[in-house]
């Protein structure tokens, strides 16, 4: 089995006087769509933020493609194929929808210079990123935006992505656009990391999951084992399926 | 006994206690240690710098505000004293009516900066004070009617404190015993007090929630303390202590113009003495202004031997110039921020604790 | 909402979104409510000139500082160092060149100036280059320390420049060809503050150019909203904030020439009087915002002029008013940008 694209081990984080990660260990494959699920305050999104550098790792490693990038600061981080969709969106509202994904694509000096084809696929998932291209981005409604801060992360390709919460506060007929957008992601051999609290959104998608509780990883597996155990479910993370939608 | 006088606020080290010790008795006995109008002149100055640097430690240092309005108290007050004395003659009344009258101003106008303060952040607020305070350092110039514009205003004090005055006939230890004397120690013992008044302000439970609500105003806002209120109180008490300087400095020079209390480098020196001093420690404001006053008065005197002994050396006559005294005390003010953040007071506390 | 199946394969983009253009009216409505009070018209001709000129001066100036503080979260209280400096350096270079000046010819004076101005902007500039790495760096984040050290670097800048100049009030007069006013009809409009309108137009349309069609300038507004999200994009913002601090220092050196030509002398206090004017600019402005800090200083140029002719004892009052009524309608200033 080859080596996992991303790898932390023990991995503590503290910002300011607390103490959030207590020891997390995660493994992502290349290729795979990995779910990180959790209650409020697990610290999923510390997870995130302390791959991406904006948190610093106090101590264990973090490791992408074999090379520890715990030292690193945040631009060289994303330079090594990583891109970050935080749960605030990152949006710039002040900017139009082309500036947006002009200046998430770092090859292109200017929006000409952006891989027609991929913007043309880019459309394809999420049109309404094509229809609003020439308005601020503040202006676009909350899916929308969502849309916009995924469309964002993969205008050009990636080795990772990671991805916090981009079901939260969506209308379900908008979540399924999500889902069906991940689902050709998924097919372009992209690995994605998923932060979610929606066990709904998050079974359509994952091959694997990791359960995370007071800043550790308690359960580790595949999803179809998970998806199949409500007992499973109900001790991990509080309720069943059919109540959490 | 010590420890009531000082409301519980003990220096804590050895060698503060032994400088602070040196600088009361040292002022105390100006007059007759140190023979000389220069002396006794400087000596006043540090009396009244003292409780207008205390009463911007307790802004600072203690709350956390910076506010460039300062001067603007310490005119107000010296304004007040000297329009009183101008118009209403040389009496006790008129000092009374002045110093309450520039009071009075002082706090509207503090409630009103506290309370705006409060709705914009602390950056804003540095430079809306930066501002106020360079428009009524215009309208003091301006108003010359009242305020003897540029030229300020030369007046005359009640008799007892009259530099003609004479109490007693006899000199103790060949000091005269006249009104100088007498101005120069109701300066002192009023200094003494409000700097007293001052220490037991910040060290009751008001100056520990002031002290929260510097280190995290979120944290004691959600302990239940309101933030607004408390700001606006430090506000306000830092602008009457300063307003009250003032009224001394007035009564003092016995004269005040734009210059004499309102310039932006009053500001400025008040914001060295605070920092070299050290902030949040009370002790900080004698520290630095006595530091800072003896340097520009005498500090001068070394830089003009210097400065004639390099004559002929391209630029450093210039650099050692007495009058480029202030670069190297803001050389010593920039490096102060950066590795004494602490100031004079907090390095010689800290020597105590490292002691094993 | 979108939905693929209802849209054309071919839905065309929707037009941008207009400008917020409330803001823009303040200015000729100022003018206009001036203009009966000045009582001949070409009175408030020359006073319009003069208002927009200094606003110019003062936008150039202060356009880099409010940069500096939307995108790195820093406010340098000692910006006005940079003034000072670019304005007595214009003394030494235009008192080198006297003979230039002297001249008649626009041209020659031209050639006078220019490298003034470029000297002026050099110096500034590596000045600037050297006070973001050893006077900000160290504080980034501590905005008290920040006011502080700013303020105290300000103070040993000025006595520095006392130290090589000398303290006193040093005359920069105008080069000849820029001396006197044109006649429009009954009103005298003088060439030096129609040049600086000149400038003055031509430095926030190269502003305007590079922020809004470049990468670079992408980055900078970006980054004036949502740091860490461009960190996160993979732009090394540190070293885009010092390529920022330059500029504004070089910018302001520039400024600092043209305010010593608009006031015929330099003092070393010139920089900090004129730091009042440009905070309560970039405050009225928003801080960020090139296009307020733009508006805002021919507000406060225009109402400094008007106030200064009918009612002069309270012209720095009046721009104090003006900023206390633009802080009530939006407390964020008149184009909020940055995202805190």
């Amino acid at each position: 089995m080859s080596a996992p694209l991303l790898q932390l081990e023990g991995v503590q984080t503290h910002i300011g006087a607390y103490h959030i990660l207590h020891g997390v260990d995660l493994e992502v494959a290349q290729g795979e769509l990995a779910v990180l699920l959790g209650r409020n305050g697990a610290g999923k999104t510390t997870t995130l933020r302390s791959i991406m550098g904006l948190w610093r790792v106090s101590s264990g490693s973090v490791r992408f493609e074999g090379e520890d990038i715990g030292t690193l600061d945040t631009p060289e981080i994303a330079q090594r194929g990583i891109a970050y969709v935080p749960e605030n969106m990152g949006i710039f509202g002040e900017l139009t929808v082309r500036e947006n994904m002009t200046l998430a694509a770092r090859g292109a000096r200017r929006a000409e210079d952006m891989d027609a084809k991929r913007l043309e696929w880019i459309f394809g998932l999420f049109p309404a990123i094509k229809r609003f291209w020439q308005h601020p981005a503040g202006l676009l409604s909350g899916g929308q935006k969502q849309m916009l801060a995924v469309a964002r992360a993969i205008v050009e390709p990636r080795k990772l992505l990671l991805v916090d919460e981009p079901s939260k506060g969506l209308a379900p007929a908008i979540i399924q656009n999500m889902v069906a957008a991940f689902r050709e992601l998924k097919q372009t051999d992209t690995t994605i990391l998923l932060v979610e609290q929606n066990f709904n959104f998050a079974r359509q998608l994952g091959d694997r999951v990791a359960v995370m509780d007071n800043g550790r990883v308690v359960h580790a597996g595949s999803m179809a084992e998970l998806a199949e155990d409500e007992g499973l479910q109900q001790r991990l993370l509080g309720l069943s399926l059919a109540s959490h939608q | 006994m010590f420890g009531q006088i000082l409301s519980g606020d003990l220096p804590r080290s050895r060698t503060l206690t032994l400088l602070l010790i040196a600088i009361v008795a040292g002022l105390a006995l100006t007059p007759f240690l140190f023979p000389g109008a220069k002396a006794i002149n400087v000596a006043a100055k540090i009396c009244i710098f003292i409780v207008l640097v205390a009463s911007y430690d307790l802004l600072l240092g203690y709350t956390g505000i910076v506010s460039f309005a300062h001067t603007m108290f310490f005119g107000i007050g010296a304004y007040g004293v000297a329009i009183a004395l101008t118009r209403l003659g040389p009496s006790w009344a008129a000092v009374g009516a002045g110093v309450g009258a520039s009071l009075a101003l002082s706090f509207v106008l503090s409630l009103v900066i506290g309370l705006f303060s409060l709705r914009v952040k602390a950056l804003f607020y540095a430079m809306i004070t930066l501002a106020v305070a360079s428009a009524f350092q215009t309208l003091a110039s301006q108003l010359s009617e009242f305020t003897g514009g540029e030229d300020g205003l030369n007046f005359k004090v009640p008799e007892i404190l009259s530099h003609g005055y004479v109490l007693w006939q006899q000199t103790i230890l060949g000091v005269a015993v006249d009104g100088k004397l007498i101005s120069y120690y109701l300066l002192f013992a009023v200094a003494v007090a409000l700097f007293l008044l001052m220490l037991r302000i910040v060290n009751s439970p008001f100056g520990r929630v002031l002290q929260a609500i510097r280190e995290n105003a979120f944290r004691a806002e959600a302990l239940g303390y309101p933030t607004v209120v408390y700001r606006t109180w430090s506000n306000v008490l830092s602008a009457g202590f300063a307003t009250l300087a003032g009224a001394l400095l007035a009564l003092w020079l016995r004269y005040n113009g734009p210059d004499t209390s309102l310039s932006f480098e009053i500001m400025i020196d008040i914001l060295l003495m605070v920092v070299i001093g050290g902030m949040g420690t009370m002790y900080g404001a004698v520290a630095g202004a006595t530091l800072f006053i003896v340097a520009q008065n005498y500090l001068q005197d070394l830089m003009k031997l210097a400065s004639s002994a390099a004559a002929g050396v391209p630029l450093i006559p210039n650099l050692v110039h007495p009058d480029r005294w202030l670069l190297w005390l803001g050389i010593l003010f920039v490096v102060s921020v950066y590795r004494f953040p602490a100031g004079i007071v907090g390095k010689l506390r800290a020597r105590v604790r490292a002691k094993p | 909402m979108s939905s693929s199946a209802a849209t054309a394969p071919h839905v065309d983009a929707l037009p941008a979104v207009e400008l917020d253009r409330i803001p823009l009216l303040l200015l000729p409505a100022l003018a206009l409510i001036a203009l009966p009070l000045m009582g001949s018209f070409s009175t408030w001709v020359t006073l319009t000139v003069a208002g927009l000129a200094m606003g110019m001066i003062i936008f150039i100036i202060a356009s880099g500082l409010t940069l500096v503080f939307g995108l790195m979260d820093v406010l340098n209280f000692g910006h006005g160092i940079f003034i000072t400096l670019g304005a007595f350096l214009a003394t030494s270079v235009l008192g080198a060149l006297s003979g230039w000046t002297a001249s008649e010819s626009l041209l020659f004076n031209m050639l006078a100036v220019l490298p003034a101005m470029l000297v002026a902007m050099a110096a500034a500039g590596i000045v600037g280059f050297a006070f973001e790495r050893v006077i900000i760096r160290p504080v980034y984040g501590q905005h008290l320390k920040q006011i502080m050290i700013t303020m105290g670097a300000m103070i040993v800048g000025e006595e520095l420049i006392k130290v090589v100049w000398g303290p006193q009030t040093i005359p920069l007069p105008l080069p000849a060809a820029f001396r006197g006013s044109l006649l429009f009809g009954d009103a005298a409009v003088e060439k030096y503050r129609l040049i600086a309108v000149v400038i003055g137009l031509a430095v926030f349309a190269a502003m305007f150019w590079a922020l809004s069609r470049t990468k670079v300038g992408l980055l900078i507004r970006a980054g004036v909203q949502d740091r860490e999200m461009v960190e996160s994009l993979g732009y090394r913002i540190r070293r885009l904030f010092v390529g920022v601090f330059v500029a504004g220092s070089a910018l302001a050196g520039l400024g600092g020439v043209m305010w010593g030509l608009y006031e015929q002398n330099v003092t070393p206090q010139m920089g900090a009087q004129v730091n009042v004017l440009i905070f309560i600019v970039i405050i009225i402005g928003g801080l960020g915002s090139v296009g307020g800090c733009f508006l805002g200083a021919l507000l406060v140029g225009l109402l400094a002029n008007y106030t200064g002719f009918l009612a002069p004892k309270v012209a720095l009052f009046s721009n104090i008013l003006l900023m206390v009524i633009v802080l009530l309608w939006r407390p964020q200033g008149i184009y909020s940008v940055a995202n805190r």
